[in-house]
């Protein structure tokens, strides 16, 4: 039993870590912007997918070679990745700016579309088989078998999100994009170009949410083009329940979000008397929306006093 | 230093201000007088390219900045001291001079943080404190020192005396009378019309958008007009204040 539950805690990490990535793409995103930015997803996806051309470019064989062609593969995911999100901002949110805030959304969901289908026509619809970017070891701990997959998207997770934290809590650019949140107006009345911390947020946040495809995949060990849609919504549901906006919120509402949804589906089986299977996983993270749009729209590190931070109620 | 001429201004299609022609010298105070709702935080506004600018043009040290970006407008070296002070809440005293110096040439941060810490040493103490803990005088000080980060040739203020108690508002306007003696020109706008007039140099008054009498300081604050001005816009207190 414990073995059970060890594993089960271990899966929820693994998720959750994943989760947490995605989030702070979305939290970035509206922390400067106030939008929800449904390419995000997507983007996701497309990482996965930049990851697969790189193994197949360097074709890297084994041992120290490998290691340093994924950590090379990594880069050009976040750079790669990171360019289209500063390209996406560029084209279709910046031309947008001064308009109702439901116009750059309605554009967010038009390029989701797009990116889909694109990856869709020049790679085919199909799922394809990804080589995990971490070798894959099977390890006995108390009981529970967890591999070094699940450890490496841990502890890489972990890496790249104290990594966020020190940029925005100590860099001078992390100041700038801070105060650019916070009043975009008086940040350019004292002499900061705005446009060039949205352009910073914007290929830190789908670099960010690159990488998370890559690890996902990794831990799938498969790969597709709409595999950004669940994935993405769960993880915008976790921003939303951290309180969207705030970048501890994002990272604590994965957590959460995937242990919910790790012991939730767990125990579906049990609890039903085997009437509603595992399959049924995806109602949890959607339950947790609801939920917390009903009780809590601020989310746990929301502010909530402001009006601004409850996300629904001024743009529908 | 700075020169306005045949302005018109306003936000999206309401106009605002209109027919403004001002000049600010070379370490010159010169304050900007009206009544609520005449137009003052506009015309800052508009010379620090923050509204829509209808007609006229403005001239910074020779450089016409008419369509410039906000941003650009701060580099060329003319800070904007904003009504209501708009203090990064959530960051700390530091972290708000360091967002006025980012991107910038001319002296390091830590030189001006210094200065700026010199003039107001209350800040130094509080420097690692988020700014939403301060008060409002400290606000006000920051607001300042932070304007200060970018080495400007002229600041703009608008109302740093608001919601001070008067030993702050001395202390205040004793800065402001340094930093001209500094040959820093400064562009105020002031409700407290008495006090504004002892400190500068030349007063403009609105009404309604449009210029109603300009003078020297003493001058002016002799001129009759000056109190219709005020009645005119129903803030009938403001002139004894």
């Amino acid at each position: 039993m414990t073995g059970i539950i060890i594993q089960q805690i271990f899966n929820a990490l693994t998720i959750g870590a994943i989760y947490a990535m995605i989030a702070l793409g979305y939290t970035m995103v509206y922390g400067v912007l106030r939008l929800i930015n449904f390419v995000h997803g997507d983007l996701f996806m497309l990482g996965a997918y930049v990851a697969l051309a790189g193994f197949v470019l360097l074709a890297p064989g084994g041992g120290l070679v490998w290691a340093l062609a994924a950590a090379l593969i990594a880069i050009a995911v976040f750079m790669v990745v990171g360019g289209v999100g500063v390209a996406i901002e560029r084209t279709a949110y910046k031309p947008l700016r001064n308009s109702n805030r439901l116009a750059p959304m309605l554009s967010s969901l038009g390029l989701s579309l797009a990116l889909q289908t694109a990856v869709q026509i020049t790679m085919g619809p199909q799922p394809i088989a990804f080589q995990s970017l971490f070798p894959a070891i099977p390890l006995d701990f108390l009981g529970a078998r967890i591999t070094t997959v699940q450890i490496g998207i841990v502890v890489a997770a972990l890496l790249l999100m104290v990594g966020l934290k020190l940029f925005i809590a100590r860099s001078r650019l992390g100041v700038v994009v801070r105060a650019v949140s916070e009043n975009r107006r008086t940040a350019q009345l004292l002499g900061v170009d705005v446009d060039k911390a949205i352009s910073t947020i914007f290929f830190i946040g789908p670099g960010l949410g690159a990488l998370g495809g890559v690890l996902f995949a990794s831990y799938y060990g498969v790969m597709m083009p709409t595999m950004g849609i669940i994935i993405g919504l769960k993880a915008f549901t976790a921003a939303i329940l951290g309180g969207i906006g705030s970048i501890t919120g994002a990272v604590v509402g994965g957590f959460l979000l995937a242990f919910f949804e790790v012991f939730g589906t767990a125990m579906l089986p049990i609890l039903t008397n085997g009437w509603l299977g595992t399959e049924y996983r995806d109602i949890f993270a959607f339950l947790m929306l609801i939920l917390v749009l009903l009780f809590r729209p601020a989310g746990l590190f929301g502010e909530q006093t402001s009006e601004e931070s409850m996300v629904m109620k001024r743009d529908f | 230093m700075l020169s306005i001429a045949g302005l018109a201004a306003g936000y999206g299609r309401k106009q605002i201000l209109s027919g403004i022609d001002l000049e600010v010298r070379a370490g010159e105070i010169v304050v900007v007088l009206g009544a609520n709702g005449a137009g003052k935080t506009t015309l800052l506004n508009a010379v620090s390219g923050m509204c829509r600018i209808n007609a006229g043009r403005i001239t910074f040290k020779g450089t016409d900045i008419t369509a410039m970006r906000p941003d650009r407008i701060a580099a060329a070296g003319l800070s904007h001291c904003p009504e209501g002070r708009q203090i990064f809440q959530r960051l700390t005293v530091e972290e708000n001079l360091v967002v006025a110096h980012v991107g910038r040439g001319g002296k390091s941060f830590e030189t001006l943080r210094e200065e700026a810490f010199a003039l107001f040493p209350i800040l130094r103490e509080r420097r690692n404190s988020a700014a939403s803990r301060l008060s409002g005088g400290q606000q006000q000080m920051l607001a300042i020192g932070r304007a200060l980060m970018a080495e400007p040739d002229l600041v703009m203020l608008d109302e740093p005396s608001l919601g001070l108690a008067p030993k702050l508002i001395t202390q205040i306007f004793q800065i402001v009378l340094d930093l001209a003696a500094a040959g820093i020109s400064i562009l105020l706008v002031e409700q407290n019309v008495r006090l504004a007039l002892e400190l500068g140099d030349y007063g403009y008054a609105l009404e309604s958008g449009r210029l109603r009498v300009e003078g020297g300081a003493q001058k002016l604050a002799a001129d009759p007009r000056l109190a219709e001005v005020y009645l005119a816009g129903g803030d009938k207190g403001a002139v004894h204040a």
